[in-house]
């Protein structure tokens, strides 16, 4: 739960500078669930710019992306930064619906948020079968924490108990969210990618303009998910 | 039937069966006699308590939001019913208006002795004084809201014939949950002078008194303050009335009752209370924007008292923009948008790359730059249903600010258009163009939620058609031109609004506006001209008696309003200009505005076809993404 996993970044850019041959590039849906308040939007803007800024509420979701390189194959993680907000949460199932890794997000500081993630577990597990999404729990704003509600240990409890993974992190001072990205990415390869069309591959259409790296296929589809 | 009632004059009532009004609020002397009635808690039951109750009400509320300046009129009641203060305010959350009649006759039953013993729990800032109704002569105004309130849930207990017990209060519950993102003015002293200060409170509530909205304080600190607005809302009701607006010295107090929804602004603007009324409705708007007005009338036909902060939450910075909005862009006052001036050939070229990039159940394609309108591209079997409203158009570019679509890069939300259909949503997407500046933004509105990547795919070519023709760096140039431009000497500013004429039928309501300069650059004189425009607007627009034609000398300008069946034009010119002088410039500025308008407005706004089943996106069409969003909300309750 939460181990470190050997960094492949490095090893990852020069594969990109030196690269001729093709390489896999396989699409990932991150969808990021928990109350409002909680550190979403700013651990969403950590894995995309490695950023912090004080944000507004999200309105209704935002769409960000993020490359990861591994040392097999390339992940682009398309992350949907769910509103927390309670009158979003009627359309919620819109963003989450074949998501290959959903991250339950709670602030350690309130206690109501650890509650309020595990009805988002209760929620995804009448959706998926077992297997087709990694799930993360993620406590949050580990900078507060003199200010904790909910011990280390709890999290780590519930997470064993629901076979989740499991880790704390501080969007804040960016502490352990890089480490959240590579063991998400290392994870999902493992469970899904190596499934029968577990993961889709990334295609830019040929009309590209190869200057943009956010572009999207139209024709394929996002939410394959499992075999 | 409307009842417009004047505290500084008389009660104007429509069909003049309590006649009594006019006694209480005409002078001191009848306030005294009246107000000792109210006061007496035994006193035999007469038709017209409801009435006397009613008027105690109005300088209750008077007095709580702004008690100073009105003090010799209306409040001398209010001292005098003072002593009989202070009921939590959770009780009068919950009770209070739960039934449509209010519990008019019951209010006189209510046992002095009692209530005092109800202060000892009080919650509120004050502490109860444990003075009876005697001759109590302090201005304890914050409580005084309560009073009404008191009385009101008091006797609607008593009337079911339930006792005041148990101290549950939903209300703090739910204040405990509200999450971090308060803004400082949340956590305003409401008793504070400076909170009475405020030159526009905005509040709205539920039918049953419940708070939901508060533009300064919390709404749970405002719950008594809120209860009395419903009270004055029911007791008005109960004589099949409406209660639109309170006049004093100082303040316009204005309601507006929406569905289930009570929306009330207490202003010391000056403006008209159509215009008030207009600005109400815009927050109702903003809220059916967010919500849909079916799903908010199921929810409280499902549940009366029902906490709509809790779908609200994280919203209020939507709301309060919106007010700010209302406060400084004159759009919302002449129901119209302002475009962005950009030379035809450029408009035209952005129209055709929105036009070009479409995918099924795309219905608006709409491009903004600094806040102001580029072009706008529409399905074609939507426009012959309806056309966009200016009001709409002004909710969705308040969303677009308070979207954190400058950081996140795209974002894909249900939104519903009020006036275009108020019981549907459509599916939004955000993104701007020009990152990390962020001042072009792409809107695409789309009848299909699960159109998110075919829509992101339309900006993608958009982004890549504006690249091939620089439009970028072509848009950047643009901007909002100067009056000097115009030629006419002694001409400081102009707000200028054509109405539809053949050509343009359906087309978006539009107007043009210089920048605001010199002697207008502070926000201070920014504000005091938008004030004056307000005002000739509210003169041209008056119900009572409207004009075509006004110029008006004020102290450091002179402006002239002319209103005709082409247009409607609001001008400001240095204070010496003569009437004869004003209306040569406006010749002149007409033919300026004449030849310029291809660059001014967008002229004719152009379409495409998207809608393979165009009932899908008309506006009567039950499309199927109502039920399945909608319904959701029910499960929460």
């Amino acid at each position: 739960m939460g181990e470190s996993l050997p960094r492949v970044h490095g090893g990852a850019q020069q594969h990109s500078d030196t690269l001729r041959r093709p390489v896999h590039t396989l699409r990932v849906k991150m969808v990021l669930l928990g109350s409002s308040g909680v550190g979403k939007s700013s651990l969403a803007l950590r894995f995309s710019k490695d950023e912090f800024r004080s944000t507004s509420p999200t309105v209704g979701c935002a769409y960000l992306t993020q490359v990861v390189h591994l040392s097999n194959a390339t992940l682009r993680f398309e992350i949907w930064d769910t509103a927390g907000q309670e009158k979003y949460h009627s359309v919620t199932p819109l963003y989450y619906r074949g998501a290959h890794v959903a991250l339950l997000v709670y602030d350690i500081t309130q206690r109501e948020t650890f509650v309020r993630a595990q009805v988002w577990l209760k929620e995804l597990e009448k959706q998926y079968i077992p297997g087709s999404t990694v799930i993360w729990l993620v406590g949050n704003k580990g900078d507060l924490a003199h200010d904790r509600q909910v011990p280390l240990e709890e999290g780590e409890s519930l997470a064993s108990n629901k076979g989740l993974y499991f880790i704390e992190t501080s969007a804040l001072s960016g502490e352990q969210v890089n480490e959240l990205l590579q063991s998400v990415a290392h994870r999902v390869f493992e469970c899904i990618g190596a499934q029968q069309g577990g993961l889709t591959e990334w295609q830019e259409t040929p009309t590209v303009d190869l200057r943009h790296k956010d572009s999207f296929n139209l024709f394929a589809s996002c939410c394959k998910v499992g075999p | 039937m409307k009842v417009s009632v004047d505290i500084r004059h008389s009660v104007q009532h429509g069909d003049g069966t309590k006649p009594d009004w006019d006694g209480i609020m005409e002078t001191a002397n009848h306030q005294e006699g009246e107000a000792a009635a109210v006061k007496i808690g035994d006193s035999p039951l007469e038709s017209n308590q409801p009435a006397d109750s009613l008027a105690a009400s109005f300088s209750l509320l008077e007095n709580h939001m702004f008690p100073d300046p009105v003090e010799s009129n209306g409040s001398a009641a209010v001292s005098r019913i003072e002593p009989v203060n202070s009921q939590p305010p959770d009780v009068s959350a919950e009770h209070l208006g739960l039934d449509e009649k209010p519990p008019s006759d019951q209010v006189m039953k209510l046992d002095p002795e009692k209530t005092k013993t109800e202060c000892q729990n009080d919650v509120s800032m004050q502490p109860a004084d444990g003075t009876t109704e005697d001759d109590a002569t302090d201005n304890d105004q914050s409580d005084s809201g309560e009073f009404v309130v008191t009385m009101l849930a008091k006797a609607k207990l008593e009337e079911q014939g339930i006792g005041v017990k148990g101290r549950s209060s939903p209300l703090l519950e739910a204040g405990t949950q509200e999450s971090s993102s308060f803004t400082s003015h949340r956590d305003e002293d409401v008793t504070a002078d400076s909170w009475r200060q405020h030159r526009k409170h905005v509040f709205v509530l539920s039918e049953a008194g419940k708070p939901i909205y508060s533009r300064y304080g919390s709404e749970e600190a405002l719950s008594s303050t809120m209860g009395v607005m419903m009270a004055l809302v029911s007791f008005v009701q109960s004589g099949d009335n409406i209660i639109r607006s309170v006049y004093s010295d100082e303040h316009t107090v204005v309601f507006l009752q929406k569905g289930p929804l009570v929306l009330v602004c207490v202003s010391s603007s000056r403006q008209s209370e159509q215009q008030l009324q207009g600005e109400l409705l815009y927050v109702y708007y903003q809220i059916i924007s967010m919500l849909t007005q079916a799903s908010i009338s199921r929810i409280f036909e499902h549940k009366k008292n029902y906490d709509l902060r809790r779908l609200l939450a994280g919203s209020e910075k939507i709301l309060d923009g919106l007010l700010n909005l209302v406060d400084s862009d004159p759009s919302f006052l002449l129901s119209a948008v302002h475009c962005l001036p950009l030379a035809s050939s450029l408009r035209d070229s952005l129209s055709q790359i929105l036009q070009k990039a479409i995918t099924p159940n795309l219905v608006f394609s709409i491009l903004i730059a600094k806040n102001q309108l580029l072009t706008i591209v529409q399905e074609k079997t939507v426009i012959e249903d309806s056309r966009l409203e200016p009001a709409d158009v002004h909710l969705l570019l308040n969303l677009i600010g308070a979207s954190s679509a400058f950081q996140a890069g795209e974002i894909w939300t249900p939104i519903c258009l009020p006036l275009f259909n108020p019981d549907c949503y459509f599916y939004a997407y955000i993104s701007y163009l020009d990152p990390p500046e962020c001042t072009v933004c792409l809107l695409l509105l789309s009848t299909d939620k699960e159109a998110f990547y075919s829509v992101a795919e339309c900006k993608r070519k958009i982004e890549e058609a504006m690249m091939a023709q620089n439009s970028l760096s072509l848009i950047a140039k643009a901007g909002t031109y100067s009056v000097s431009q115009v030629g006419v000497s002694d001409l400081r500013h102009f707000m200028y609004k054509p109405f539809d004429v053949p050509d343009n039928y359906r087309q978006l309501t539009q107007f043009t506006s210089p920048e605001m300069e010199a002697p207008y650059s502070s926000e201070e004189e920014k504000m005091r001209l938008l004030d004056l425009y307000r005002y000739m607007h509210g003169r041209i627009h008056s119900t009572s008696r409207p004009l075509k034609l006004i110029y008006h000398v004020a102290e450091r300008e002179t402006l002239l309003a002319w209103v005709t069946s082409k247009f409607e034009l609001y001008t400001c010119f240095s204070p010496l200009v003569t009437k004869a002088c004003a209306i040569t410039a406006i010749t002149k500025l007409l033919r300026w505005i004449k030849k310029e308008e291809d660059r001014l407005f967008i002229r004719y706004p152009p379409k495409y076809s998207t809608t393979p089943n165009p009932s899908k996106s008309s506006r009567g069409g039950k499309s199927d993404q109502q039920d399945s969003t909608d319904n959701g909300f029910l499960s929460l309750l």
